[in-house]
């Protein structure tokens, strides 16, 4: 299905501003092209490490109370080369990811994947689960400096950096990656978090610690799409428990020009990604909203 | 409040079968997972090891669910050395389900090794139906032929004829399943549907016999896990999740899936063909 709800965000004319989030159905050509045809606005994709990463033993996700997960998937992805060649045919509406660790091998990465037919790339600054990559570099913000200035001059298409609730101050991790060119700000990733089993007294994930994600984190990626709004030039993709089409109004409403999901697939299916369109879609009519644009940050009036 | 079967019920092991040497089953208290359907399967939670996507078995007490394990690698092995007493977490159960038709006059059950197991639980269910059913299993060895008291307890009040193969001979005719299946096909050509579970390639055989004779076929398959909800894709097959979407496809569905049989997903999610 297509519903038409247009978006233009760092210079990418988006059919619709709901994006799949990172790590969620994002290694198949085939898979992004049933996406695709659900209608989304964009994907991004798991994110892709210069060399393929196994991930941690199972288990890797665990269900929380109240529509929420805690998962350390341990940035498991089939690594640059061969994520190239998955994505050679690639005709839609992708963004990939990219995680490592120092300044040579973004650039490796990042030229592997300039010249393929993709929107532009998201860098992950914030993973919480993997030691010296992610959130370990997004804590640094001499190296967030340094590694995005580097990347842009790799690469030629948009780069959006995702940031999350680190160590740093996220406004000013954000600051800093706007001031070295990043063309947006994805907030918020998951948060740190973890779950032990009373019983057996043990932690249930194999990595003990994971990111927090689904309704329990919203009201904080709320506040921080609020927050970077008010202190950001470039555009930010609001992310974190979005569940409904009443959530992503309220992402907009905060400042986001357009919003990814994750969870909600995880507890409603692949089709829920339909669902949500068609929700947008009937309130924008009915509310009387040509474009979308309207009500983007408009809760900062 | 309904259970939410994505969280973790942690279960407690109270009753230990050895279905042969290297394999076990193990039943639970766990009303939920007591009435999966024949197919469906459990994300298996073995504290401080591991989590095993695995198909539900049957358990003749009520509310009472079960799993059954070959060991195998890290986490296989350390719920296999679970006993009586022990708890283990259980979540799902997941995917769909064998289609169940009154209707049909002649069915073949064909299944290697622990792909037996969602078979097992089909027989169950179809064997009060006036439907002759076939039920071909195989195994490497002799002592490897799994269930083969139950299928024979339930063939003496129902028409199920089983047929055994081993690789080694030791007992029933020489080969694999498959072999059956194929002398079986050529004198009976009334058969309905095909269930398969069992390694890849045995599956693959089946499905061109299906094809070659016009049978229905229905096959688990089988990819490697990590969420079991539909999101990760790891288990992914051409476009289908095999978690959410399957873990049972018929015809119609295998017919587009061009890496059946060919490829699978590695842990690290590239595209890796089948060693022959």
């Amino acid at each position: 299905m297509d519903y038409d709800i247009p978006i233009n965000i760092a210079g990418l004319n988006l059919r619709n501003p709901v994006i799949v989030a990172s790590g969620i159905l994002g290694l198949s050509q085939n898979i992004f092209n049933r996406l695709y045809n659900l209608g989304v606005g964009a994907i991004v994709s798991k994110s892709i490490s210069l060399l393929p990463r196994e991930g941690y033993r199972n288990p890797t996700i665990v269900s929380i109370d109240n529509m929420s997960y805690i998962n350390a998937v341990g940035l498991a992805n089939p690594g640059a080369e061969s994520f190239s060649l998955e994505i050679s045919k690639n005709r839609g509406p992708l963004i990939v990811s990219l995680v490592g660790s120092n300044q040579d091998e973004f650039s490796i990465i990042a030229k592997k994947f300039n010249n393929l037919k993709i929107l532009g790339f998201e860098l992950n600054l914030s993973c919480p689960h993997v030691e010296k990559m992610g959130m370990e570099i997004g804590d640094d913000v001499n190296l967030v400096y340094d590694i995005i200035k580097s990347i842009k001059k790799d690469i030629t298409k948009p780069l959006f950096v995702k940031v999350g609730l680190g160590k740093s101050d996220i406004l000013e991790v954000a600051k800093i990656a706007e001031s070295a060119g990043a063309d947006g700000i994805t907030a918020i990733n998951t948060l740190r978090a973890m779950k032990i089993d009373i019983q057996t007294r043990c932690p249930v994930l194999e990595n003990k610690i994971g990111g927090l994600s689904g309704i329990a984190i919203k009201p904080m990626g709320v506040r921080c799409v609020y927050e970077l709004r008010k202190c950001l030039n470039i555009p930010i993709i609001g992310c974190g428990g979005i569940m409904t089409y009443e959530d992503i109004l309220e992402y907009m409403m905060a400042g986001a020009s357009a919003i990814q999901i994750g969870s909600l697939i995880g507890f409603k299916g692949i089709n829920s990604v339909g669902r949500i369109l068609k929700g947008l879609h009937s309130y924008l009519e009915a509310a009387n909203i040509n474009d979308i644009k309207e009500i983007i940050g408009i809760a900062h009036k | 409040m309904p259970i939410n079967k994505d969280m973790i019920r942690m279960v407690l092991i109270e009753d230990v079968i050895v279905e042969s040497p290297t394999v076990k089953t193990f039943i639970f208290k766990d009303p939920l997972g007591s009435v999966s359907k024949p197919g469906q399967f459990f994300m298996v939670w073995i504290p401080r090891k591991e989590e095993l996507p695995l198909s539900v078995m049957i358990s003749d007490k009520k509310k009472y669910a079960a799993i059954t394990i070959r060991k195998n690698g890290y986490g296989s092995t350390s719920l296999f050395n679970k006993s009586k007493g022990d708890r283990i977490g259980i979540r799902g159960p997941y995917g769909n389900s064998f289609s169940i038709n009154k209707s049909n006059r002649n069915i073949i059950l064909l299944g290697g090794g622990t792909g037996l197991v969602p078979l097992i639980r089909l027989l169950y269910y179809t064997k009060a139906l006036q439907t002759r059913i076939t039920f071909i299993l195989g195994a490497r060895t002799r002592s490897e032929l799994l269930f083969t008291g139950l299928i024979s307890g339930w063939a003496k009040e129902s028409k199920i004829e089983m047929l055994m193969a081993t690789e080694d001979g030791s007992f029933g005719t020489q080969g694999y399943p498959t072999d059956i299946l194929k002398d079986f096909l050529l004198v009976n050509k009334e058969v309905d549907i095909i269930y398969t579970c069992g390694p890849e390639m045995m599956m693959k055989k089946v499905y061109d016999l299906a094809i070659m004779y016009g049978t229905h076929i229905e096959a688990s398959m089988e990819r490697y896990m990590k969420c079991g909800i539909g999101i990760c894709s790891s288990c992914c097959i051409n476009d289908k999740l095999v978690c959410t979407d399957g873990t049972i496809f018929n015809e119609t569905e295998i017919q587009k899936l061009t890496e059946f049989g060919v490829s699978y997903r590695n842990k690290s999610g590239i595209l890796t063909k089948f060693r022959l």
